[in-house]
């Protein structure tokens, strides 16, 4: 069969992180601040927009993956881009994806801290700004949790990124993609190892994760 | 010989939230410099005047005028800068307690002086816990820590909402010296406190605040000793297990 | 912290550089050619001939087609005859040529529950199969198997519905895998089959004898076509490569490796060629 363990192996998750990676740091530089806000201002619509991101959570990666497909065939909307099977492609979807999870959950974070410690620093004299940063501060750890589950969603899910990315061999081919490859030939014993890869992967990422946690506590 | 201006003053302030009428003031006046007790029972509206006080909520009707200006709904943030309060139940921030501390400091771009910061700590009995968790504290310890943070820049004033509900007598003694000596040093402090002896040690005027309305006020021994009416007779009387 | 950043900068940009578009041509297949390792053993020499770098997207053939009609692979290679000739009738190829065939066969459990083995269509053999309601798995995802095995049922005249006929929606190797666990009947292409058998012990072929020349049915013929999708429809595919491409996969040399390729593992070709002598 093709494909040899050992340097595909590392290819393989390299592709994974890098893809898994990008996807997650576009959905946190979009999804953080906006579930802030939304979770510190009262607006009208306010639960429009939650239902919204509630739904988004709820969205089966496949679903994401089959209308990202759409739009990004040559005969979509987006198909001028030229991303579709190759890892832009897998990017963007994983991070519509993440977006919702990052978004949702921040916001939650910051509503449940919002209202007693916005009064309690602005009695202490923040500003709007800086009392909306304290507040944003104080639900870190909720936001930091939000951050984990995004990339633990990302990282294991199978159905956006065939779809989008093809499972091409050396382009865009990832830990799951080729779990399935295996698996689908009767390999079992090679989709474990990746399997246990998968697993290894994912815990020292969160493992890098929690320590940036932990060095914002410290502040 | 006029008496200088006072720092607030309140005229025909009323306060309510939907229909219910919570603060209903004709007239009160709060000098510079002086320590005001407010007592009253639960829910008679002292926290209503100290948030008013504070520029936290803007009165339904009437006018509150603050060191000579009138303030709208939303006073600019110098002004706001100028009071300090400390809550009923205050929410400490998830960091150290000499962070909690220095807050007011940070947020006014005001250099953080370590040696102001430690004589507060050793002030309020915290020394041992400067570097601990303040969300880890005790309720009597949280209670100290709200002080401390609302002293530490200095504030022209300083609202107290209950500040010693949960301490130990020997607590309660180091924040009433802390708040005398702001006195001293030229502060104007409002304290709300259902404790009549608290009102004694600190105050030099109190006013009784009775559904909404301040029933009387004036000095503190007059207030205690010789009051004009039959209510403030009764709850200083009815209160003086405190 | 800052070095994890650097890191994972780089390997996103080293994922977000895109391949040249010039050397690079798009080959959508059925899981069937990637699998058996057919394409690992013909493409590098493509690859070396005309100096590109073939992607290869392998899906069922219904998908694959799918992807051609949206013009996002440049050239096809399925075994779906008569959806490939709907598919140049539409116009979204110019032409479809033979490149190769094998044939499928129905495999079962070793116990032959519905009497399989004594039919010598496959449309006797379904009709048996419903008839002992014995389970039955499909792939169910209108790859060329499954539009084989939809035939059939209309030619016995029947119309399988669970509990027994089971609709999976997956590739081969899964579905050969349910039946392996379920001790269920399935139609599968020979190559596949004769892949995986190592890992299908509880199975046997019952109808499809041991190469095609003992296949007593000719409905059971599983013809490959390879299809250059029209760059009249879709000006965006690499037409000129798609080209090289076709010629190449129908030239005698190739059409000998193709020929060779499973001899030595299986004794036989998993696919015989028979690409229209030009």
């Amino acid at each position: 069969m093709s494909g040899l363990p050992g340097p595909d192996l590392l290819e393989i998750v390299a592709l994974t992180l890098g893809v898994s990676g990008a996807a997650l740091c576009i959905a946190t530089l979009a999804g953080v601040p906006l579930g802030a806000v939304l979770g510190l201002v009262h607006f009208r619509g306010q639960r429009l927009v939650t239902l919204a991101l509630y739904t988004g959570m709820g969205l089966p990666p496949v679903v994401v993956g089959l209308f990202t497909y759409l739009a990004l065939s040559r005969s979509g909307v987006l198909g001028s881009l030229d991303w579709l099977f190759t890892p832009r492609a897998m990017v963007a979807a994983q991070a519509v994806i993440a977006f919702p999870l990052v978004a949702g959950l921040t916001m939650s974070a910051v509503a449940a801290v919002e209202k007693p410690v916005r009064q309690q620093v602005i009695a202490l004299g923040a500003s709007r700004w800086q009392a909306a940063l304290t507040v944003l501060l104080e639900a870190r750890i909720g936001v930091t949790a939000a951050i984990v589950a995004a990339f633990g969603g990302i990282i294991s899910e199978v159905g956006a990124v065939m779809l989008v990315g093809g499972n091409i061999e050396g382009e865009t081919r990832v830990l799951t993609t080729a779990i399935v490859v295996y698996t689908r030939q009767g390999d079992f014993a090679m989709a474990m190892a990746l399997g246990l890869t998968l697993i290894v992967v994912t815990f020292v990422a969160n493992v890098l994760l929690l320590q940036l946690q932990g060095r914002l506590r410290d502040r | 010989m006029a008496a200088p201006e006072p720092l607030y003053r309140l005229e025909q302030v009323r306060q309510q939230y939907g229909g219910r009428v919570v603060l209903d003031i004709g007239h009160l006046d709060i000098a510079r410099g002086e320590t005001l007790a407010v007592i009253g029972p639960s829910g008679a509206g002292k926290t209503t005047l100290l948030r008013l006080l504070q520029f936290l909520e803007p009165p339904s009707s009437g006018a509150l005028w603050f060191d000579g200006g009138r303030i709208d709904a939303q006073p600019p943030l110098p002004v706001r800068r100028r009071v300090s309060t400390v809550f009923q139940r205050p929410v400490v921030l998830n960091r150290s307690v000499r962070a909690n501390l220095a807050y007011g400091l940070r947020v006014r771009g005001r250099h953080e002086d370590r040696k102001e910061i430690d004589d507060l700590l050793d002030a309020l009995g915290l020394a041992p816990l400067a570097q601990a968790h303040a969300r880890g504290l005790s309720g009597g310890e949280i209670q100290r820590v709200a002080v401390g943070r609302a002293l530490a820049f200095d504030p022209d004033v300083l609202l107290l909402d209950e500040p010693t509900a949960n301490l130990d007598p020997r607590n309660v003694r180091l924040v009433e010296d802390l708040i005398r000596q702001r006195h001293a040093r030229g502060a104007t402090i409002v304290v709300a406190t259902h404790q009549i002896f608290q009102a004694r040690r600190l105050a030099d005027r109190i006013a009784l605040v009775l559904d909404g309305q301040i029933v009387e006020v004036g000095p503190t021994s007059e207030m205690l000793d010789r009051p004009r009416d039959p209510r403030t007779r009764a709850f200083v009387s009815g209160e003086m297990i405190y | 912290m800052r070095r994890a950043i650097l890191a994972l900068t780089l390997a996103f940009a080293g994922v977000a550089s895109p391949l040249s578009a010039q050397g690079m041509l798009r080959l959508a297949t059925t899981t069937s050619t990637q699998d058996s390792g057919l394409l690992g053993a013909i493409l590098p020499d493509f690859e070396r001939v005309c100096a590109c770098r073939v992607s290869v997207i392998a899906v069922g053939s219904g998908q694959a087609l799918e992807i051609g009609r949206r013009g996002d692979a440049d050239v096809l290679l399925v075994h779906s005859r008569k959806a490939e000739d709907l598919f140049v009738a539409e116009g979204h190829a110019r032409a479809r040529f033979d490149v190769m065939y094998n044939d499928f066969v129905l495999v079962g459990p070793a116990g032959d529950p519905a009497k399989a083995g004594g039919t010598r269509l496959a449309r006797e053999a379904f009709a048996a199969i419903a008839r002992a309601a014995a389970p039955f798995a499909s792939r169910g995802d209108k790859s060329g198997t499954h539009v084989v095995e939809q035939e059939t049922w209309a030619a016995a005249q029947v119309a399988p519905v669970p509990p027994w006929y089971r609709s999976l929606g997956q590739g081969m190797g899964e579905t050969l895998m349910f039946a392996q666990e379920q001790q269920a009947y399935t139609l599968t292409d020979r190559a596949t089959w004769m892949a995986l058998r190592g890992r299908l012990p509880a199975l046997r072929v019952w109808l499809g004898g041991d190469n095609p020349a003992e296949n007593s049915d000719p409905r059971l013929r599983n013809q490959y076509g390879v299809l250059a999708v029209s760059p009249d429809r879709h000006p965006g595919v690499n037409a000129v490569l798609a080209g090289r491409f076709v010629d190449w996969l129908l030239s005698p040399p190739t059409q000998r490796i193709i020929g060779e390729f499973g001899i030595s593992r299986f004794g036989q070709p998993l696919f015989r060629p028979n690409a229209a002598v030009k």
